[in-house]
C-alpha cells in the first residue's frame, strides 16, 4: 500500500534535522522525518565506559551496529579495508533519535565572524580548497541566538573578549567552577591569556521543563540519565510531533532519493523496520544525515538524468570531508585535584583561534571531559612503557593527578579528504557503503601542533610537574565533526548547495548539516549546524508559502 | 530492546545443530572452565595479561579476572579476534620455545617479559606468525588486558572493582533519580 504523499521528507534527525522537522511542521508542512536508529530515552543511559559513543570497543552505545554496517577504508598507501562502526578509523556519528545530540559533550560555540572569511582573511593555501562561506556570521546571528533558547544553552562567554558579537546572552548560568577549572584559571590569567566558561548546550537550572545536570562523570559518550544534556531528541522533535504534522519513523534506512524525469526529486525509497523497502513521495526533500551519510545518500540516488548522483553535475559531492584535528597536552600534578564532578570540561580560551604569527586559523583550548580508567590507560608519557609494573604505577599514582587540555584545529579543506561509493562492499540492506580515503593537510597538522605547544605552556603555569604531548593524529578526518562533503557555494561549479542549503541543479532537494559547512571553525561544529538549520527552515517556509517547491 | 527477528526453520536447525555438535566435541576434550579458550590457552593468557598488569599491593590482571573478560568477549563483540587468538597464543608458545626451552607458562616473570618485549618489537620468532605480525598480537591483547582490568566489571573483568579502588575512584552513582522530580 502506498504511503500518504507529505510535503517534506527529512532525512536524519540529528542537529539539522530535527530542527527543520520541526520548524517545517510548525509552520503547517506535513512532515516525515526518517531515522536509521532508535529511539532512545533517558533510561537507556547504561553508563558503559567500554560500550558507548566516545569509548567503542565492546559497541557503539548509541548506534550504528556491527552486524549491519560497514564503511571501506583506504589508506595513505591504498590498502583498503572494510571496517566496523566500533573501529575508529570508521568515523562514526551516532545513529539514533537525536543523532550525536543524544550522547554528546554538547559544547555549544558560535564560530568567529573570520571563521566564515577564512580564505580573504588568510589568502590561498596550497594543496587546499580553503574559501569563504557565501553567507556571514552576522547571516547567522540570529539563528545562532533561536538555537541558544530555544534548544538551551549554558555558560558565559562575555569574558571572551574574542567572541563574535551577541545580542542576547546565554540563557543559563555556567556550573560553579570545579577543581581543574580553579586551577586552570589563575594560570590562564597570569599568562595574559583570557579564561571564561564553556558554553554548553546542558541544563545547568532547570530549563524547558527539564532538571539541571547532576554534574556526574558519564557525560561525553553517555545518554543523560536525568535529561539535562539538550539535544534535538529531547527539544524540537517533541515539538515537531506535538504539531500533528510531524510524523517520526525511527529504524528506517534511506536508501536513495527518488527523482522523475524532469529532474525533480518525487521521495526517498528506505527500508523500514522489518526490513522492507517502502517508497514516501513528498513535495521536497531535505537530508540532514552527517556529512559521511549525506553525501553517500546522494551518491548512491542515480538516475539518467543523475549518472553520478545527485548534486554530484561538478563533482564535488563527498569532497572536502573535514573534522577537527585535535592536538593537546597532559599535566601531572603533585597533589590529588580528581573532584569527580562532571561534565568535566569547563574552561576555555578562545586566544589562539586567529592571529597566530605564520599560521591560518587556530583552536579554542579547553580542558577535557572525565576520563575514565581505561580511557586513561593509554594518556601515558611517551617514555614510560605501556605494560608492565611501570605502567600500573603510573596509572595509581596519576589518575587522581591529571590535566588533560586540549583543542580542535581548525582543519584546511583537502579536496581528495573524500567520501564515495564502494564498488563492491554493500551494507545489510543491499546499499553499497561509504568508502573513505585521503588526509589531513600538513598545515592542519602545523597548527595543531602550536595549540599542543600552548596546552603545555598552560598547564606549566598551573603547576604541572610534568608535561607531555597528545600530538595530531595524521590521517582523514570526520568523526563526529564530520563536515564538509556538500560544500555551500554560489558557483555551482565549486560547491554542492547554494546559500540556502539548497541543492543547485534541484529546486526541492535541501542539504541541512555538517556537510554544508565550507570550513569547520576552530571549535564543535554543533550550534553552528543548529543555527544553519533554523536559518534554511526560514528559507524553506518563506519559498513554500510561494509554493516554489510543489510539484 | 533486542533486535528482534524472524527466524526461519532451516536457520533454527543449522543453529541447533550446530550448538550440539559443539558441545560434543566439547565432551570429548578434558573440561575447560573456559568458553572459547583450551585449558592450556587460558593458562598462557593468563600469564601474558599477569605480566601486562601484574599484582603488587594490588591486585593484578589474574585476581581481576582478565582472561575471563577476554574469553566472554571473543563469545561476542570480539568474534572476529578468535582466529587472531588461537594463532597468536601458538606464536607464543613458539617464540618462548625458542627462546628459552620452554613453555611460556613454565618461565620465570623476567623470562615471560623478554618474550614478550620481542612479541611487542615484532621480531618473534615461531611459523606461526604468519598473516599476523607479533606486534599486532601483542597490541591487541595489550588492549584487552587493559579493557579487561580498567573496565566496568559487568563485561566480565575488573573483578570485586579491584582497578577502580587501586585508583581511588568512587563507584558510580546507583541509577534511579529519574524516580524524583527534579525539575522544581
Amino acid at each position: 500500500m502506498a504511503l500518504r504523499h507529505v510535503n517534506a521528507v527529512v532525512v536524519g534527525a540529528g542537529a539539522g534535522g530535527g530542527i527543520v522537522a520541526k520548524e517545517l511542521a510548525a509552520a503547517g508542512l506535513s512532515v516525515v522525518l526518517l531515522e536509521r536508529g532508535k529511539w532512545y530515552s533517558a533510561f537507556d543511559c547504561r553508563k558503559d565506559d567500554l560500550r558507548n559513543q566516545r569509548t567503542s570497543v565492546l559497541g557503539c552505545g548509541f548506534g550504528p551496529d556491527d552486524e549491519r554496517y560497514r564503511r571501506v577504508v583506504v589508506d595513505a598507501q591504498g590498502h583498503e579495508r572494510s571496517v566496523l562502526p566500533s573501529e575508529g578509523v570508521y568515523g562514526n556519528n551516532a545513529a539514533c533519535v537525536g543523532g550525536g545530540t543524544f550522547s554528546y559533550g554538547a559544547m555549544a560555540w558560535r564560530y568567529m565572524e573570520k571563521d566564515f572569511r577564512m580564505r580573504s582573511t588568510y589568502g590561498a593555501v596550497e594543496g587546499s580548497t580553503l574559501e569563504d562561506w557565501p553567507i556571514s556570521y552576522a547571516d547567522l546571528e540570529p539563528h545562532y541566538e533561536k538555537a541558544e533558547w530555544e534548544i538551551g544553552v549554558s555558560g558565559d562567554d562575555s569574558r571572551n573578549p574574542f567572541h563574535a558579537p551577541r545580542k542576547k546572552p546565554l540563557p543559563m548560568p555556567p556550573h560553579p567552577p570545579g577543581r581543574e577549572h580553579e586551577i586552570l584559571r589563575p594560570a590562564a590569567e597570569r599568562l595574559g591569556l583570557h579564561p571564561f566558561d564553556i558554553p554548553m548546550l546542558r541544563n545547568t537550572v532547570p530549563y524547558n521543563g527539564r532538571p539541571a545536570c547532576m554534574r556526574c562523570r558519564w557525560c561525553v559518550g553517555f545518554a543523560c540519565e536525568v535529561d539535562a544534556k539538550n539535544g534535538a531528541h529531547n527539544t524540537v522533535i517533541p515539538k515537531a510531533l506535538a504539531s500533528g504534522n510531524c510524523v517520526l519513523r525511527a529504524e528506517c534506512v534511506a536508501k536513495e532519493i527518488l527523482t522523475d524525469d524532469r529532474g525533480r526529486v518525487t521521495g526517498v525509497a528506505y527500508f523500514d523496520s522489518q526490513d522492507g523497502l517502502q517508497v514516501q513521495s513528498a513535495d521536497l526533500v531535505v537530508v540532514s544525515c552527517g556529512a559521511t551519510e549525506t553525501a553517500r545518500l546522494l551518491l548512491n540516488s542515480r538516475s539518467k538524468l543523475f549518472p553520478n548522483g545527485l548534486g554530484n553535475r561538478s563533482d564535488w559531492v563527498g569532497r572536502n570531508l573535514q573534522g577537527h584535528c585535535y592536538a593537546g597536552a597532559y599535566g601531572l600534578f603533585d597533589y590529588d585535584l580528581y573532584d569527580d564532578i562532571g561534565p568535566g570540561a569547563s574552561i576555555a580560551i578562545s586566544d589562539f583561534n586567529h592571529g597566530n604569527p605564520g599560521l591560518v586559523g587556530g583552536g579554542a583550548l579547553c580542558n577535557e571531559f572525565i576520563r575514565l580508567p581505561y580511557q586513561f590507560s593509554s594518556m601515558i608519557p611517551p617514555t614510560l612503557p605501556g605494560w608492565g609494573r611501570a605502567h600500573k604505577d603510573f596509572m595509581r599514582q596519576a589518575y587522581r593527578r591529571c590535566i588533560v587540555v586540549m583543542g580542535p584545529a581548525q582543519e584546511m579543506p583537502v579536496f581528495e579528504a573524500r567520501v564515495q561509493v564502494d564498488a563492491r562492499v554493500k551494507d545489510n540492506w543491499g546499499i553499497p557503503v561509504a568508502r573513505l580515503s585521503g588526509s589531513n593537510h600538513p598545515h592542519t597538522l602545523e597548527v595543531a601542533r602550536f595549540l599542543m605547544s600552548k596546552s603545555e605552556a598552560w598547564l606549566k603555569e598551573a603547576g604541572a610537574k610534568g608535561t607531555w604531548p597528545r600530538p595530531p593524529r595524521v590521517g582523514l578526518s570526520g568523526g563526529q565533526h564530520q563536515a564538509g562533503t556538500c560544500r555551500m557555494g554560489n558557483d555551482p561549479k565549486t560547491s554542492v548547495v547554494n546559500r540556502y542549503c539548497q541543492v543547485h541543479d534541484v529546486d526541492n532537494l535541501f542539504v541541512v548539516d555538517g556537510s554544508v559547512h565550507v570550513t569547520n571553525g576552530g571549535f564543535n561544529p554543533v550550534l553552528t549546524i543548529m543555527a544553519i538549520a533554523y536559518y534554511a527552515s526560514a528559507h524553506l517556509v518563506e519559498g513554500w508559502k510561494g509554493t516554489r517547491f510543489r510539484g | 530492546m533486542g533486535n528482534f527477528r524472524r527466524i526461519t526453520r532451516r536457520k533454527f536447525i543449522q543453529v541447533t545443530t550446530a550448538a550440539a555438535a559443539g558441545s560434543m566435541v566439547c565432551c570429548t576434550n578434558k573440561k575447560t572452565p573456559w568458553r572459547f579458550f583450551t585449558i592450556e590457552e587460558g593458562q598462557t593468557v593468563g600469564a601474558i595479561c599477569e605480566r601486562i598488569i601484574p599484582a603488587d599491593q594490588d591486585p593484578g590482571a589474574t585476581e581481576a579476572g582478565v582472561v575471563n573478560f577476554i574469553d566472554l568477549q571473543l563469545m561476542g563483540p570480539y568474534k572476529r579476534h578468535r582466529a587472531s587468538y588461537r594463532q597468536g597464543i601458538r606464536g607464543v608458545e613458539q617464540a618462548s620455545l625458542k627462546m628459552f626451552g620452554h613453555r611460556f607458562t613454565e618461565l620465570s616473570p623476567e623470562r615471560q617479559d623478554e618474550v614478550l618485549k620481542e612479541l611487542e618489537r615484532g621480531g618473534a620468532a615461531g611459523e606461526a606468525w604468519k598473516g599476523l605480525s607479533s606486534k599486532d598480537f601483542f597490541s591487541l591483547i595489550l588492549s584487552h588486558t587493559m579493557q579487561g582490568f580498567y573496565g566496568d566489571p559487568r563485561h566480565g573483568g575488573n573483578r570485586g572493582r579491584v582497578s577502580w579502588k587501586m585508583l581511588g575512584l568512587p563507584y558510580p552513582p546507583i541509577r534511579g533519580r529519574l524516580h524524583y522530580d527534579l525539575t522544581s
